[in-house]
């Protein structure tokens, strides 16, 4: 989400591309944000070679932007694509509102691709009332990235340092004497930490009833680690987006991070090109599995050609070319189990020096418990996740009271 | 008003002709009419719509509960509860705290640099030499608000900002090493990671923003008041500093007036330096950095709730009014003039 906010303040993407095709074609438009443009500038015309009567041209804008334009256009029922790609953050706000096709009804039958599907992924795109509406095309299975060469000089081994956290904060103590952080912000081990041992059907914040679960021990644990590797100074207290975040990936001063397994694709391409075959990639410590980012595919009511975009949406999303070039072409990990035995999987890495990654991203993928999405996940995300960890970890609030504080404000504004 | 109705027996004896007379002449009545707002339609055409319309809508909004990505039809009617929710909101408070913390400290150091600096323009500079300098000052003004804010955020940046590494480098120099000693300890000063920090952070942004706007203002003050005014006190007797403290400085007041209103006001709806520094992360930690302009955004369109925010900014705007009108008050009318 911070991602989020630099790319929207930076530049404002907008590309269309409109290809050539008779008058009596059906146009769909696609709204979304980068990098989906360069998946769809080659998609679009393997899509229209089976397809060449539909249309398809795209709009991008940065991320935030588009998540903000998209909120415009379902109040004002106007000027949305006829697919949109919405985050997984703002899922389940967005979701249950009437503003999507469903697509579990019969005239679009996507129940039948369900079993292709990676599961946790694609309950997030149920509504409370089981219907399908959002169609997972990424996910974000959670790993850690380490430095090898910073692992090598403290004489260490990985297997031994992701075992559990106190191997992995004792690891952060080694580093300390070299000068070197173990994480650039001790948050996400909160962050991370929140988002499994869940119970399946669970929100994060909230359960099936709508109970806020923002006191349960999986936050206290999650907040208390957090806190303890910020007291002991073995993190670098920088926040991911920002120029010393980046600093940190590229000189060597931080020595994991805790992400979605698409971050491969962002430090490879552009945030640290110049560190390739110094990484690593592996599960999270302590034998946890969980998902960061990930992306769905929808349909405004408000389009015109619900069906034609239909289209679209199950050639991105079903068919296994598609899903494969977005893995070698964005790093967005595929939804569809099946292309999991691809040989794309089993192609070493050079940024990771030669380790074949994909397939511990697969194992991770299909470990990950179902969140489910729930309408104030946007507000306990600020609230608790910004707010109370924050507090808890810059300006030493108690961890209990902090979260309390948070339940309260969120249980007001939740009704 | 007298009867309108057209009386039978007048239009009976009215011959074609002067009717024909009048109805040219009304209708030369009726473009006479007409034709100025025609000329200034396009100004009422956008004011409604894009002030006029959204202000009652807003208010509108302020009774109705409503998730905007649902769709217009799913406002609901909530009455007051908005503005009840407002009441007790525990950080709408702290955003009205911040934003009047950030308003003075942001403020008063404006007025306070810009008013001698404009004076010292004005007596000692040349004139060609004063308009370099003031449009140099003036930049920062013009300058994009976030392009300054993302600058000012690398800048603060803790480990590679280039603050604290002025910082640690002057702490070393012989005199400055007595009282910055410190400095090298607490380091890296996180300026916008901690909730003491932020909000002078972000004054100093401000400031630094705003101060060229206001030494325009202020030299043009300044540049009105007569020469002969200095030279008659000059003969009377009065220093430099009794020129400026009692010739200067009241003569400009309808300026300082309008300078600290648009201070107030704008301080008041301060948003884009606390959303940029603090990242759009809620206000950055502890809330510290939160505005209330800032907070009614993340209502309305982080968190969708329309309604509510519609409350907050009524509240807000309760507020910039309370405090205008105290200002207005006390130097209204000395300010605009009035006793002259």
């Amino acid at each position: 989400m911070k991602h989020t906010f630099k790319t929207g303040l930076l530049a404002t993407a907008v590309t269309a591309v409109i290809a050539a095709l008779p008058a009596t074609a059906q146009e769909i438009r696609v709204d979304g944000f980068p990098p989906f443009d360069t998946h769809f500038d080659k998609q679009v015309p393997l899509f229209n070679a089976n397809a060449p009567d539909i249309a398809v041209t795209y709009q991008m804008n940065s991320h935030g932007d588009h998540h903000k334009l998209l909120t415009t256009n379902l109040a004002t029922q106007s000027g949305a694509g006829d697919v949109v790609i919405v985050d997984v953050s703002f899922i389940g706000a967005f979701i249950n509102e009437g503003g999507f096709v469903n697509l579990s009804d019969e005239a679009y039958g996507a129940e039948e691709f369900q079993d292709g599907f990676v599961s946790y992924a694609w309950s997030q795109g149920q509504g409370a009332d089981g219907n399908q509406y959002g169609i997972p095309i990424d996910i974000g299975p959670g790993v850690m990235y380490y430095r090898r060469d910073v692992l090598d000089s403290v004489g260490g081994d990985i297997d031994a340092v992701i075992n559990d956290w106190d191997a992995y904060i004792e690891y952060g103590r080694e580093l300390k004497e070299q000068g070197v952080y173990l994480i650039a912000d001790a948050g996400d081990v909160a962050r991370i930490l929140v988002r499994t041992t869940l119970e399946d059907g669970e929100g994060l914040f909230f359960d099936a009833e709508g109970n806020s679960l923002v006191t349960s021990d999986r936050f206290v644990n999650a907040f208390t680690l957090a806190k303890q590797i910020r007291d002991e100074g073995l993190d670098g207290q920088i926040g991911a987006w920002t120029g010393e975040w980046y600093d940190g990936f590229k000189n060597g001063t931080v020595a994991t991070q805790l992400s979605g397994a698409w971050l491969l694709g962002h430090m490879q391409n552009w945030m640290a090109p110049d560190t390739a075959g110094l990484w690593g990639a592996s599960d999270l410590p302590g034998g946890i599995y969980g998902s960061w980012g990930g992306s769905f595919l929808a349909i405004p009511a408000q389009s015109e050609n619900p069906e034609a975009a239909w289209e679209f949406i199950k050639y991105l999303t079903t068919e296994e070319g598609p899903q494969i070039d977005s893995l070698r072409d964005l790093g967005a990990f595929p939804v569809l189990t099946s292309t999991y035995s691809d040989p794309a999987f089993d192609e070493p890495i050079d940024f990771l020096a030669g380790q074949q990654a994909r397939q511990l991203f697969a194992e991770v993928a299909q470990q990950v418990p179902a969140i489910t999405p729930m309408e104030g996940d946007l507000i306990a995300e600020d609230v608790v996740m910004n707010g109370a960890l924050a507090e808890v970890l810059n300006d030493g609030k108690d961890i209990m009271e902090a979260l309390q504080d948070a339940e309260r404000l969120l249980l007001r504004r939740v009704r | 008003m007298a009867d309108t109705t057209p009386d039978p027996d007048v239009t009976d004896i009215r011959s074609d002709a002067p009717r024909r007379i009048r109805r040219h002449s009304t209708r030369r009545r009726w473009v006479k009419t007409l034709t100025p707002w025609l000329f200034i339609s396009p100004f009422i055409i956008i004011f409604c719509v894009f002030t006029a319309f959204p202000l009652m809508f807003s208010a509108y909004l302020s009774f109705q509960e409503w998730n905007p990505v649902a769709g217009l039809a799913s406002m609901e009617y909530v009455g007051l509860d908005n503005y009840r929710l407002a009441m007790d909101d525990p950080w709408l408070w702290k955003s009205l705290y911040n934003t009047t913390w950030l308003a003075l400290v942001s403020g008063i150091p404006q007025h306070l640099i810009a008013i001698p600096v404009a004076y010292l323009l004005v007596m000692a500079v040349r004139s060609g030499i004063r308009q370099v300098y003031t449009a140099t000052f003036f930049v920062p003004f013009i300058t994009s608000t976030v392009a300054i804010s993302l600058i000012f955020y690398t800048i603060y940046s803790g480990n590679s900002g280039i603050l604290n590494q002025w910082l640690v480098a002057i702490s070393k120099w012989p005199v400055f090493s007595w009282f910055l000693g410190w400095v090298e300890e607490a380091m890296p000063i996180r300026w916008l990671n901690s909730s003491d920090l932020i909000k002078p952070s972000i004054a100093f942004v401000v400031i630094w923003k705003y101060t060229g706007f206001n030494i325009v203002i202020y030299s043009a003050g300044f540049l009105t008041v007569s020469k002969d005014l200095y030279d008659a006190a000059k003969v009377d007797g009065c220093n430099a500093w009794q020129q400026f403290w009692n010739i200067a400085l009241p003569m400009i007041r309808p300026f300082a007036f309008f300078a600290i209103t648009l201070t107030i006001i704008g301080n008041l709806q301060m948003f884009e330096e606390p959303y940029v520094l603090t990242e759009g992360n809620s206000g950055g930690v502890g809330q510290s950095g939160l505005t209330a302009s800032y907070y009614l955004y993340l209502v309305g369109w982080e968190w969708l709730e329309m309604g509510a925010a519609a409350a907050i900014s009524w509240v807000l705007f309760l507020f910039i009014a309370i405090v205008t009108a105290v200002h207005f008050y006390f130097n209204g009318k000395k300010g605009l003039g009035g006793d002259r």
